[in-house]
């Protein structure tokens, strides 16, 4: 009898208490930079410039905000599947305080300047050497309670954070790969690759950082909370393992996108674009599997505002991943490439898609590890909802034209053959776009302090409960 | 050429591709054939979960895949197929129209040569100042300045710290039209070296140097540091600058005049003599071709600066590159 054990609750609180603060954190310093952009007199000194912000937004947004969740739904979710109390607590209290460490050092070492250079992996070596001990850690615990599993079949949200945690660990292996100097000063590296090569590498990471990261991880977690909130069966099972398979699968081959038009060999633009194509499919799997799992269930939507988080995070999720195969195209891409439209695109999938699945899942499940059975405030979360969904409406559509736009006016010639415009001039029209992604990015914060409110209301008016472990239920036959 | 090192590459290249897609595809079909896979019964009808239930309330319907889904699926396979069949992608394989992207750019390169050469031609065996003169070679001009030029020279050629004014009377390199397409054709490379002549200089000597320097020019400055500071002068700048610090064109500028690259101000002046200073003017000659740099050179004549010297400008070939030049402080 286990009817005294609990479920490890502590760390998942942890977790989720620091997925909202820096939720708060990594926003606002992109709302900074946003501002910066329109007013460059806000970059105040060095160590506040835009230079040295922009990857401490994306590393706190994509690793602090979105790392914690995932940590915080794959312990919750994996205890829970499993019918067992995680795997080696100790290590488990181990990957939130090195976890909170990188990303304080992170919060340091950007500002001051302490840079590889390469997106989305910044961070110098003796912290990739933390970042690779909390990883292993978490797969140890992770894949440990897959193991002492009461349960004979592997729930499908834990295929997905399991290949997650797996692939996370060799993309950062290789990509950190680097030389330290030894010398003064001792942080510094220089990465193993080197030319065309470390491209290659650095976007291999960076493409499959979101096919892994914030892709995968955040279908497990759209596996376990919409399910659970909609009170419905998944879908369809088959499809689940034809588009977990393929999408695993073919995000590998996706990277080469991002150097459309470089120094790139022709061949492996070209393996990079059709294996984009490819993975159209793959991706929408996931989005039919979770809005079909509410077919039944509509009605819920009208009132569920926890279910429209979800069911709207799916729907951008499926525009964002129509989005990207199609700017994988090489002649889209001629006219996309480093314009705005690509940070339209990226923050269709990370507010829309990530933060709110995140949002979502977090506003189920921060009520249940307080002993509560729902959020002190159900209907501010519903104006959460409004205020984050006008809020990524008014970023993506206005970064879509200002992109499209850029891009008319940087490929627009005169009869003579010279340029139409001088790329000042395409800066100067983009100023308009700038002040709506601001007045965009602003509402999405200010539903992010919404939350923080309600949760702290949430964690006051209730007490630490760890639920106890639940015996599997046996299926009835069919 | 071949992007491998060996043929071994090509084969596990075309090998992994091809088997990948083929995974993709042998996954679908078997998944969309199969009649179930995990349930006992293999019935999918509406209300059949896979019978394994999690944490309570998880479980599985195992409905069909949709047809359009699929059918999406197989469309992207055939098109990727077709692909790599035209194009590039299977290791060395060239692709049915030996297509390369460095073809591609050198075709375009040639269609803008035949469609925009004969414009810019006309334009070439024209005399500067007849082109500066016209409308639409002076617009060209522009055109062609907005692109290349506006970064460091400004919008309106009036340039900014460190980068000198186009509009002004004021030549480092001189300022007759044929001087100014070689400026533009070789570019130029400035250094004024720090404390000029006598490394030794101390501090008190560099502010001394400031204050002549200002008093050339008829700025305020401190006349006992000025007079210490004209002694200095002649040993450690007049090799340069002249004795009366008025410069030479090409090689360095007049210290009289009201025109300053780095600004007036003794810090600047201070910071010129002590540090030195680089400076670079890139060469646009080979990347933008003569009839380009000819109406780049026709414009910067227009703005109304150079120096009214009539007569086209040569080629600079065979002119031997300008001293190298202490920038101006």
């Amino acid at each position: 009898m286990q009817v005294q054990a609990t479920y490890n609750y502590q760390v998942v609180r942890q977790f989720t208490v620091m997925t909202v603060v820096w939720g708060i954190v990594g926003m606002l310093v992109g709302v900074i930079i946003a501002a910066q952009l329109i007013w460059p007199e806000l970059n105040l000194g060095e160590y506040l410039s835009y230079g040295r912000l922009r990857p401490l937004h994306t590393n706190a947004v994509i690793f602090a905000f979105g790392g914690c969740s995932l940590f915080a739904t794959s312990y919750y979710a994996v205890q829970r599947t499993c019918h067992t109390p995680l795997f080696a607590p100790g290590l488990a209290a181990f990957t939130f305080w090195g976890w909170q460490l990188v990303i304080v050092l992170a919060a340091i070492t950007l500002p001051m300047g302490m840079t590889q250079g390469k997106e989305y992996a910044e961070l110098e070596w003796p912290i990739d050497i933390l970042i690779t001990l909390v990883w292993v850690s978490y797969a140890v615990v992770f894949f440990g309670t897959l193991m002492k599993r009461k349960t004979p079949h592997i729930y499908v949200a834990n295929w997905f954070f399991g290949s997650f945690i797996l692939t996370v660990a060799v993309l950062h292996l290789v990509n950190s790969a680097a030389v330290p100097v030894f010398s003064s000063p001792i942080w510094k590296s220089y990465s193993v690759y080197a030319g065309v090569q470390d491209a290659m590498v650095q976007w291999w990471y960076g493409h499959n950082a979101v096919g892994f990261f914030l892709t995968a991880g955040f279908l497990g977690m759209m596996y376990y909370f919409v399910p659970k909130q909609a009170g419905r069966p998944v879908y369809s099972y088959r499809l689940s393992v034809v588009h977990f398979w393929a999408l695993i699968f073919t995000y590998m081959w996706a990277g080469p996108h991002h150097l459309h038009y470089t120094a790139l060999p022709d061949w492996t633009q070209s393996l990079g674009m059709v294996f984009s194509l490819i993975l159209l499919a793959p991706s929408w799997g996931g989005m039919i599997n979770g809005v079909m799992t509410m077919s039944g269930a509509w009605h819920k939507l009208r009132d569920d505002p926890i279910l429209k988080f979800m069911i709207t995070s799916l729907s951008f999720y499926g525009m964002s991943t129509f989005e990207g195969p199609m700017m994988a195209i090489k002649t889209v891409n001629a006219l996309s490439h480093y314009t705005d439209w690509t940070i339209g695109h990226v923050h269709s999938g990370a507010l829309g898609w990530v933060a709110m699945i995140a949002i979502g899942s977090t506003y189920y499940m921060l009520p249940r590890l307080y002993g509560k059975q729902e959020m002190h405030s159900m209907r501010l979360v519903n104006i959460h909802f409004w205020v984050a969904t006008i809020g990524v409406v008014l970023y993506i559509s206005s970064m879509w034209i200002a992109g499209v736009m850029q891009g008319l006016m940087w490929r627009a010639t005169n009869t003579d053959g010279t340029l139409t415009y001088a790329f000042v001039e395409s800066v100067k029209a983009t100023y308009p776009f700038y002040m709506v992604r601001l007045l965009g990015g602003t509402l999405f914060l200010s539903g992010m302090l919404l939350m923080a409110y309600n949760s702290y209301k949430t964690i006051v008016g209730g007490r630490a409960y760890n639920a106890p472990v639940l015996i599997p239920t046996m299926a009835t036959a069919h | 050429m071949s992007d491998f090192v060996s043929g071994f590459w090509n084969i596990y290249i075309t090998a992994i591709s091809l088997i990948g897609i083929l995974f993709c595809v042998l996954l679908l079909w078997r998944q969309s054939t199969a009649k179930s896979v995990a349930s006992g019964n293999g019935s999918a009808t509406d209300n059949a979960t896979t019978g394994h239930v999690w944490d309570e309330t998880l479980e599985e319907y195992n409905h069909p895949i949709p047809n359009w889904w699929r059918w999406l699926f197989y469309l992207t396979v055939i098109y990727s197929l077709v692909y790599l069949a035209m194009y590039p992608g299977l290791g060395s394989y060239k692709g049915i129209y030996g297509w390369t992207s460095v073809n591609e750019y050198q075709a375009e390169q040639q269609q803008a040569e035949h469609d925009y050469g004969p414009i810019f031609e006309k334009y070439r065996a024209m005399d500067i100042q007849a082109v500066a003169a016209s409308a639409e070679g002076k617009e060209m001009g522009q055109r062609l300045f907005m692109t290349y030029c506006s970064q460091c020279h400004g919008s309106d050629a009036r340039g900014a710290k460190g980068f000198p004014n186009l509009t002004d009377k004021d030549w480092l390199w001189g300022g007759t039209a044929a001087q100014i397409k070689e400026s533009i054709t070789l570019g130029r490379d400035a250094m004024m070296p720090a404390k000029g002549l006598k490394p030794d200089l101390n501090s008190e000597q560099i502010t001394d140097l400031a204050n002549h320097v200002r008093s050339l020019s008829g700025l305020a400055n401190d006349a006992n540091r000025a007079k210490r500071g004209k002694e200095l002068f002649a040993t450690a700048c007049a090799a340069c600058h002249g004795a009366e610090g008025k410069g030479t064109v090409g090689l360095a500028p007049n210290l009289s005049d009201s025109t300053w690259l780095y600004s007036s101000a003794e810090s600047s002046i201070v910071e010129t003599i002590t540090k030195g200073r680089n400076n670079r003017m890139p060469a646009f000659g080979e990347f933008l071709g003569e009839a380009k740099v000819h109406l780049l050179t026709a414009y910067i004549v227009s703005l109304g600066g150079a120096d009214s010297v009539s007569g086209n400008a040569a080629t600079p070939n065979g002119v031997s590159p300008a001293p190298t030049e202490p920038a101006k402080p």
